[in-house]
């Protein structure tokens, strides 16, 4: 067992009085997908946005490759490997694609590497490439989501964080999704956090599974135990 | 003929200098959303600030540079000081807190300098020339279209406009991508001032001279000529400083001087009914 990339240990976190997540545990190793599941409102967005920073847990640690993150402000942690692509995308519409994904790769000091990952993502998201000069509000729901996962990969990442990349995506498409997340996992090592209420996507490429309820962890098993589960599918995620 | 000639050249003239300082509001709008009522003010107080290095070297031009540093570093503290501690939840918290300002910096500068006008001659002849434009005229054109020249490469050809951009339109997402949308928000501060204080050592010697409340009247102009052009559009700020200095330079010419404040007032009320996002403003480009 390789040690984790991502620790998340008994954080508690919320938006006012009353905490959302309660005492979450868990972990992400290297070349790891893990997907989150539950069912709306269980706190899986929450989740992600006290992983990345926006939000403070009241209590509990986030660490990444062993370094409390506590004090690394949201801005920072990007440059320390870790990539959120938030609920509904984050896609700046007033910018082009083109500024879009150069913003993924500005904190970057290595700058030749940083054009050389934008060249890789405008070859593996050929639509993009010919919206260079689109601006981000003219482009459809599924162009959204490679311009949001292409801007991520631009930092080449060692973690991703995916909120619902699945959200208003064609079968065929999520399929090319998780089928991209799998050969980045394999190739590059990357971790990815992914959050799904395509429970079956998920499963598809995930290596573990983790289910939230109301803002606890109630289950947590590789993720080919989960798929034949049909009880826990039942109890949880409504299929 | 020669009437028209020099109310159009006069009108741009004064045009250009509303135009700076639209610009500066939009920056501010943009960046924070927050219509920077204490602009006048600030740049008064930069101003004066010149007024005393002149006073003190002798030389003219280390004092009107010493205003546009002092502009700048106006900008600085009304930010780092006053405005980053507003609530941004509360539009009408901002609002309050910049008028208090103006009423803080006109104080302080009726305590400081009195409330006397100061004689504040212009940098260059204002008679007019060649095609009606006085050298003054083309030291004001001049000045306003290397600074928005300049701005318009800032913001659309370097990497610290597309920061700045990013974070005025996504913050969150901005932070994500590892922006430092506080120091953006303190630059476009910063930027805003240093123009507004450049709006202001061009339009203050072409007025009564150097007062605590000499912008006053200017900023309620260029705060229309910003609300014509669309305050979220650095374009539209442009055109609308230039549109509004021809509205006025005609209004008070044929018309008399004493029509112009309500020659401002219609003109915002007609834009507001008809569109009140203004005339440039980006269509919907939010609302996905
Ligand atoms: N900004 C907010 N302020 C207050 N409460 C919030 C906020 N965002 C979410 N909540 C609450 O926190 C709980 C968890 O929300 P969260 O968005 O994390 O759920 P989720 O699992 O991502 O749901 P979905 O699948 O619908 O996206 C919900 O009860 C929700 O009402
Ligand atoms: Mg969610």
């Amino acid at each position: 067992m390789t040690a984790p990339l991502l620790e998340i240990q008994t954080i508690t976190a919320g938006y006012g009085a009353a905490p959302v997540l309660h005492e979450i545990t868990l972990s992400v190793p290297p070349r790891t997908i893990v997907a989150v599941l539950g069912a709306n409102g269980a706190g899986k967005t929450t989740l992600l946005r006290t992983v990345s920073g926006l939000l403070r847990p009241t209590s509990g640690a986030v660490r990444l490759a062993e370094e409390d993150l506590a004090r690394v402000p949201v801005e920072h942690r990007v440059r320390r490997g870790m990539a959120h692509v938030p609920e509904g995308r984050g896609v700046v519409a007033e910018l082009t694609v083109d500024e879009n994904l150069r913003l993924g790769g500005l904190f970057r000091t290595d700058r030749r590497d940083a054009r050389r990952a934008l060249a890789e993502v405008y070859t593996l998201f050929e639509p993009l490439a010919r919206r260079r000069g689109h601006a981000g509000h003219q482009l459809s729901g599924g162009e959204r989501q490679m311009l949001a996962i292409g801007r991520a990969l631009v930092g080449r990442p060692r973690l991703l964080l995916l909120d619902e990349p699945s959200l208003g995506l064609a079968p065929r498409v999520t399929a090319q999704l998780m089928g991209l997340l799998a050969r980045l996992r394999d190739d590059t090592g990357l971790a990815v956090l992914l959050v799904e209420q395509n429970v079956r996507s998920a499963l598809s490429v995930a290596d573990r599974g983790v289910v939230m309820s109301l803002g606890r962890v109630v289950r947590e098993a590789d993720a080919a135990l989960l798929r034949d589960d049909d009880a826990l599918r039942h109890a949880y995620l409504g299929f | 003929m020669d009437r028209i000639v020099f109310l159009t050249v006069d009108g741009l003239s004064r045009g250009a200098v509303y135009a700076a300082m639209a610009l500066a509001l939009v920056l501010i709008w943009r960046g924070a959303r927050i219509v920077n009522f204490a602009q006048g003010a600030m740049a008064v107080a930069a101003a004066y600030a010149g007024h005393s290095v002149t006073a003190a070297t002798g030389s003219f031009w280390l004092g009107f540079l010493a205003a546009l540093a002092a502009g700048l570093a106006l900008g600085w503290l009304v930010e780092r000081l006053v405005m980053r501690h507003v609530g941004h939840d509360r539009p009408l918290n901002a609002v309050i807190v910049a008028l208090g300002l103006v009423l803080l910096i006109t104080a302080v500068l009726g305590i400081v300098y009195g409330n006397e006008f100061r004689p504040a001659p212009p940098a260059f002849d204002r008679t007019a020339g060649f095609a009606g434009l006085s050298p003054y005229d083309i030291f004001v054109f001049l000045s306003v279209a290397v600074t928005v020249g300049a701005l318009a490469v800032l913001f659309t050809r370097t990497k610290a406009g597309l920061r700045l951009r990013a974070s005025a339109f996504a913050p969150e997402v901005s932070r994500l991508l590892g922006v430092n949308v506080g120091g953006m928000l303190l630059l476009g501060w910063v930027l805003a001032a240093g123009v507004g204080a450049l709006a202001g050592m061009l339009i203050i010697p072409t007025e009564f001279g150097l007062h605590p409340n000499a912008m006053d009247r200017s900023f309620v102009v260029a705060f229309t000529a910003a609300v014509v052009g669309g305050l979220d559009s650095p374009l539209g700020a442009v055109i609308g400083g230039l549109a509004v200095g021809l509205v006025l330079s005609f209004v008070g010419g044929y018309l008399g001087d004493q029509v112009t404040p309500l020659a401002i007032i219609v003109l915002l009320l007609a834009v507001l009914l008809i569109r009140p996002d203004g005339l440039f403003a980006a269509r919907a480009a939010r609302r996905i």
